[in-house]
């Protein structure tokens, strides 16, 4: 287990590459008009975010700008540039659990974990992330861990929530 | 019946996320070891809406309705009720007059509501076509392919004063005569369920539990203004929505009710799945085609409008998910039977999510024309842990706050209007005491702002300008004269922004400035913050003769500003002290004081 986990963290960014699945995948929209944010999706659920060099290879599997795809993926608050940690904990920020306490949840994440919202614990562990109305404002404040929800919080809560996903 | 009894166990993200999974996994596992598999269905359903007291579990036919059920009470279900016929009181809504509130339509939550959009949402099982069609699906549309021409369709849609839910209420059957009026080789439908309201969820809900619904209403629409292709534009953030729909549009294509030659005729129809990715811009029609078409979702000015130049410049017809649900019914039912639902100028039924600090919080469907105060303190049951209500919010970061003495309002799109807010496409955030108007409306402006796409200056410059106006405001160092500086800008915004998201960012801030004049006056000229929400405006200290010493405030305090022996009185470092009121929540002789 170790063992993968190292190789894992091992890969430098430069060696991600489209696997096959991937390539036909793109080879398969392509023809499609409007293709590229489908094909951003797909790429994002296989890496968990968009690695730069993927983006090149998707630019010239698909034959378009480069710049395309960059403003593309810079418009698009879904789609990141940066690995996300082993899990992330996504707070809802949307309007019934701004009002029932969804930042008191990320100030608290943010001294449990040090480190901020938008960013990755050193270990590479955590990620914190805001998140809009996740659909489930009757249980606010809300917040999900690698999409597991947990609802109707309190501060007090978070330290057993982390502890259900720290090192698994 | 094929079984005595269903039970049904809602199966929504919220009650999803409260292990209804779970529950339905037990309630199999008991219903088989009581062997009474033969006799007992159990059903997984869309939202029954009652989302607060979710998982929410329905057992037919006697209608029993039970609230917060977790996987370990499938053992009681089971054996009392299912087994001796003895309903579990505890579990009921209201277990002291459980007779009285065993059925769902006894319950004040449901007792104005009136369920057209939702009918099968909580009722059928949102992955089966054929309980779909037990219930009189896709009945509209072999009616309108077999006994109706476009124009009919549209005449009814006419009769019906159906106005588009996504927020404008423009009247569907106009926007569907200009797309069938143009004379094009190919034209699109496309149905908006972008829903970006951060803090609303009725269109989720309505594709979770009942996907059908919308493909029957944009195949119809597709036969009206001679189309052959759908696009569903949906948040990528919607799974489960997207993983019902796509199951949909398989069952129906098996069934002969989508693809080539529909139901035997010349029609054909195909609908097809696209991601958005989380940009609230793209929910605007212009903005949602440039997403459609790959690129970055910028807004173009209009004219001219899609029903003429939309997806790939051919005519498109674009409607959200609430106004597609709405519509097999009518067709079903007849304009005329709709019109008779609303008021004066706004016919039907709105699907409004409602959450806040309010006692029930979930989705709701009831007649326009219902007062605001028959939802927050009829349906709602009024304001949660008895405080006094301040304001509720409609149509979330396009919308506006509106006060106490206008709650006997009956809801329409003119009217809420003439308040300064909109019907929007369905938020309905309900405020208390504790909230600040100034915060409140913060956050939208601050929502807003980062949504902007930046395309157009009066939206991209002037609510940057606009939050840090209000920033000043929650900061006690606001004056008057930004007040007046905020308005003017408010028209120019309201004037010259490109599309719909810069015209109405600044009806939060407009509404707050008409209507809550009082606490944005403590704010500018007494430097007090009312609820205590703005944090500049607050201290915290602690009271020497209250103090024992006991230490507890120092430790959870973030940044160490709290200093003092232990047994002696602490003191709180105003210079350092950032006002998270982590001390105060510590504290339990009540020395933190608030101020
Ligand atoms: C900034 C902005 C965001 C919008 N977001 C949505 C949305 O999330 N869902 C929606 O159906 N309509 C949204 N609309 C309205 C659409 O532009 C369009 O009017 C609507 O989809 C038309 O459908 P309808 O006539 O059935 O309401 C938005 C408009 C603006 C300006
Ligand atoms: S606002 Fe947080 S779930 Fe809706």
């Amino acid at each position: 287990m170790s063992e993968v986990q190292g190789q894992a963290a091992g890969v430098e960014e430069e060696d991600v590459k489209l696997t096959p699945e991937l390539i036909a995948f793109i080879a398969e929209w392509k023809p499609q008009p409007g293709n590229l944010i489908m094909v951003l999706h797909r790429v994002q659920e296989h890496f968990g975010y968009i690695p730069r060099p993927i983006a090149f290879e998707v630019a010239e599997l698909l034959e378009i700008p480069v710049a395309k795809v960059y403003g593309v993926i810079t418009f698009y608050h879904f789609f990141r540039m940066t690995k996300p940690g082993r899990h992330t904990v996504a707070v809802c920020m949307g309007t019934a659990c701004y009002l029932k306490g969804g930042q008191e949840l990320i100030d608290e994440l943010e001294t449990l974990l040090g480190c901020s919202n938008g960013s990755v614990t050193d270990d590479g562990e955590f990620g914190i992330q805001a998140v809009r109305c996740i659909g489930c404002c009757g249980l606010a404040p809300v917040l999900t861990v690698d999409g597991e929800v947990f609802g109707n919080l309190k501060t007090d809560d978070l330290p057993e929530i982390l502890a259900q996903f720290r090192g698994k | 019946m094929k079984y005595k009894q269903y039970v049904l166990v809602c199966s929504g993200t919220a009650c999803e996320s409260s292990k209804s999974k779970d529950l339905i996994d037990a309630l199999y596992h008991e219903v088989l070891a009581a062997d009474l598999g033969a006799d007992i269905q159990i059903v997984k359903t869309g939202c029954f809406g009652f989302c607060e007291k979710g998982p929410i579990v329905k057992v037919l036919p006697e209608e029993t309705f039970y609230v917060q059920v977790k996987p370990d009470d499938a053992a009681e279900i089971v054996q009392e009720h299912l087994v001796k016929g003895r309903p579990v009181t505890r579990l009921l809504y209201d277990p002291q007059q459980s007779k009285a509130h065993a059925k769902l339509e006894d319950i004040d939550f449901y007792q104005k509501q009136v369920r057209i959009v939702l009918r099968n949402c909580g009722v059928i099982d949102p992955d089966s076509i054929d309980e779909y069609i037990a219930r009189d699906g896709y009945v509209a549309l072999e009616k309108v392919l077999f006994e109706m021409t476009p124009e009919g369709v549209i005449d009814e849609l006419r009769k019906s004063g159906l106005r588009g839910r996504g927020g404008a209420g423009f009247p569907t059957w106009r926007k569907w005569e200009f797309t069938r009026q143009v004379a094009s080789d190919e034209k699109y439908v496309m149905c908006n369920a972008d829903e970006g309201d951060p803090g609303a969820y009725m269109d989720r809900s309505t594709l979770e539990g009942d996907p059908h619904s919308i493909l029957e209403a944009m195949m119809i629409a597709g036969y009206t203004c001679g189309s052959c292709k759908g696009i569903i534009y949906i948040r990528a953030e919607y799974p489960l929505a997207i993983e019902r729909l796509n199951r949909a549009i398989s069952q129906a294509k098996e069934y002969g009710l989508m693809g080539e030659k529909i139901l035997g005729t010349d029609f054909c129809f195909d609908i097809e799945i696209r991601l958005g990715a989380g940009a609230f811009v793209c929910g605007e029609e212009t903005a949602l085609i440039a997403s459609t078409e790959g690129g970055r979702g910028m807004p173009i000015p209009r004219p001219p409008f899609p029903a003429v130049k939309g997806l790939w410049d051919k005519p498109t017809v674009i409607n959200n998910v609430e106004t597609y649900a709405s519509i097999p019914v009518i067709l079903m039912k007849g304009g005329d039977w709709y019109a008779k639902i609303g008021t004066e100028t706004s016919k039907g039924t709105k699907v409004f999510a409602l959450t806040g600090k309010i006692k029930n919080s979930g989705l709701i469907e009831v007649p326009m024309g219902t007062t605001l105060r028959d939802i927050i303190f009829g349906i709602g049951g009024g304001i949660k842990d008895g405080k006094k209500f301040k304001a509720v919010q409609t149509g979330g970061p396009s919308g506006g706050l509106i006060p106490e003495q206008y709650l006997d309002t009956p809801i329409d799109y003119e009217n809420l209007g003439k308040l300064g807010s909109i019907v929007g496409s369905g938020g309905m955030i309900v405020m208390d005491e504790d909230d600040c108007v100034v915060d409140v409306t913060k956050f939208y402006l601050d929502f807003s702002v980062d949504e902007s796409c930046g395309k157009c200056a009066p939206c991209r410059i002037g609510g940057k300008t606009l939050l840090t106006l209000l920033d000043r405001v929650s900061k006690g160092t606001g004056t008057d004269a930004d007040i007046a500086s905020m308005k003017q800008l408010s028209t120019a915004m309201q004037r010259a922004s490109l599309c719909g998201l810069g015209q109405t960012t600044p009806n939060p801030v407009l509404s707050i400035i008409r209507h809550f004049e009082d606490e944005l006056n403590a704010h500018i000229k007494d430097r007090h913050c009312p609820a205590g929400k703005c944090s500049a405006l607050v201290r915290y200290e602690i009271d020497e003769e209250a103090c024992i010493g006991c230490t507890v405030c120092a430790r959870k305090c973030p940044v160490n500003c709290i200093a003092g022996e232990r047994k002696q009185p602490h003191v709180i470092d105003q210079e350092r002290c950032v006002k998270c009121g982590a001390c105060l929540e510590a504290c339990k002789f009540n020395a933190v004081i608030k101020s």
